[in-house]
């Protein structure tokens, strides 16, 4: 379906929360470097499906996992790995900002410290480039001292990118990110998105199906846990193949 | 349903009917020419020139629906389509209708002399396009993909005729260069009409895209 290697992809994968199946064998190939969006009507498995690529769905008690999903053709559904260091390479950021109760500084020098990072010098570089990559740095490098918490929402959220960035992940799962954001805000982070693709691998949950026209390069779109339809993101949004992603989209229905 | 849904597809059905409208206001001054030409009416030619605003007021009133309804709805997929499809249709639409217009006016200058020759291609080709004029809005309305590669097939026919009027009248002239003033314009309305024929198959390829969202060239 696409010439682009996969930087992760899913095979066969369900997801049970106890008796509940949430996802029904999805097999998806996430592009490299690309911005990959999930839609589909509420309680149609996204976020669940978001969660599986850096096993967050384990903090759920009772959920259950068939079928395999790969980083760079490894198994992450494997007793060998190290969860930690997955949520370090596949960073997320989530629907309402959640900085930390500290300073700007300390919030994007958390996850470097955490990791072993003391040096001010070194930690000072990290926090510096991740707000520039977030493009933050420059409504705050004059307040790296003040609360993260007097930040207005779509400034917390791009905190929470750079925070993400801090750790040197490979892929960002954006969990409908700008839901909580005013239009502008929204642009912003939709421009970082496009900023951010070149260095890393992007997937992002949205209900804002404009949003996912707007910003991403192939769309996947889930009904009920199964996967419909995927494809670039031009053609889907111009001739879906499925007409549940037509009815979908053109909200005949959902 | 939901209302914003009804909103976006009445406005989609009101936009298709002032498609149907100002279609079937272009066949009207197609038609006409031939009755113009064969009768050197001027007055008639004058009321096309004059049809050709009523044509041109139509594709801007459709256009400005078509935008508002991109810009408030922001429609996906077929909705896109047609939206797409309707404002390429009224483009061609609009194309023909000057192409019309284009005809009356040549038809002026040969207006007060007596026609070289009974008209008969030019006529048939008008008859062709005007036929396929119809089964381009009814595939249209309908979204009837099949039906509108098939009108487009025919537009080799109105080729045809356009070399067979060229052929015809470079024999005249060549004969008796006092024919070229009367000669003239009759091979120019030979090649607008063909024009017109290409238009026609445009609109075709457009019912095909909004159908099928593929983009194909009939034009050949």
């Amino acid at each position: 379906m696409t010439s682009i290697a996969a930087k992760m992809r899913t095979e066969s994968v369900s997801l049970f929360y106890g008796k509940n199946q949430a996802l029904k064998q999805v097999t998806l190939s996430i592009p490299r470097n690309q911005i990959t969006a999930i839609i589909g009507p509420s309680g149609c498995g996204k976020s669940s499906f978001l969660r599986l690529f850096n096993r967050m769905n384990d903090l759920i008690p009772q959920t259950k996992v068939e079928g395999q999903v790969y980083l760079e053709e490894q198994p992450i559904y494997n007793a060998r790995i190290d969860v930690v260091e997955l949520r370090k390479k596949v960073g997320m950021v989530f629907q309402k900002p959640n900085p930390f109760p500290m300073s700007v500084f300390d919030n994007v020098a958390y996850g470097p410290r955490v990791h072993g990072i003391k040096d001010r010098v070194h930690l000072e570089e990290i926090v510096e480039r991740c707000l520039k990559q977030a493009a933050l740095w420059d409504e705050v490098k004059d307040k790296l001292k003040t609360s993260a918490l007097s930040l207005s929402g779509g400034q917390q959220q791009r905190l929470c990118i750079a925070r993400v960035l801090a750790v040197e992940p490979e892929v960002i799962l954006l969990d409908e990110p700008c839901s909580a954001l005013d239009p502008i805000s929204t642009m912003r982070i939709e421009d970082l998105m496009q900023e951010l693709k070149k260095g890393y691998t992007l997937i992002i949950v949205t209900h804002n199906m404009q949003q996912a026209a707007r910003a991403s390069d192939f769309t996947a779109f889930l009904l009920a846990g199964e996967l419909i339809e995927f494809g670039p993101t031009k053609e889907l949004f111009t001739a879906p193949r499925d007409s549940r992603t037509e009815g979908y989209i053109t909200g005949r229905w959902g | 349903m939901s209302a914003v849904r009804r909103t976006l597809e009445a406005d989609i059905k009101e936009m298709e009917e002032m498609v149907l409208q100002m279609g079937s206001k272009v066949r009207e001054s197609l038609r006409l020419t031939v009755k113009a030409l064969k009768g050197r009416d001027k007055d008639l030619m004058n009321w096309i020139i004059k049809n050709d605003d009523v044509i041109d007021e139509l594709a801007r009133q459709i256009d400005q629906k078509a935008v508002a309804t991109i810009a408030t709805q922001q429609p996906m997929a077929s909705d896109l389509r047609v939206l797409i499809g309707i404002i390429r249709t009224i483009t061609d639409l609009e194309r023909i209708g000057d192409l019309s217009e284009s005809v009356a006016k040549e038809g002026l200058k040969i207006a007060d002399q007596p026609l070289l020759k009974p008209l008969i291609d030019i006529p048939r080709m008008v008859e062709i396009i005007d036929g396929m004029l119809e089964d381009a809005l009814q595939a249209f309305m309908l979204r009837d993909a099949n039906r509108a590669e098939k009108m487009c097939l025919r537009d080799d026919e109105i080729d045809g005729l356009r070399d067979q009027v060229q052929r015809e009248l470079l024999t005249y002239m060549i004969e008796d260069p006092r024919t070229i003033t009367r000669a003239t314009p009759l091979l120019v309305i030979s090649l607008f009409l063909e024009r017109a024929g290409d238009h026609t198959t445009n609109i075709g390829e457009h019912v095909i895209y909004m159908v099928t969202g593929e983009v194909k060239d009939l034009n050949i």
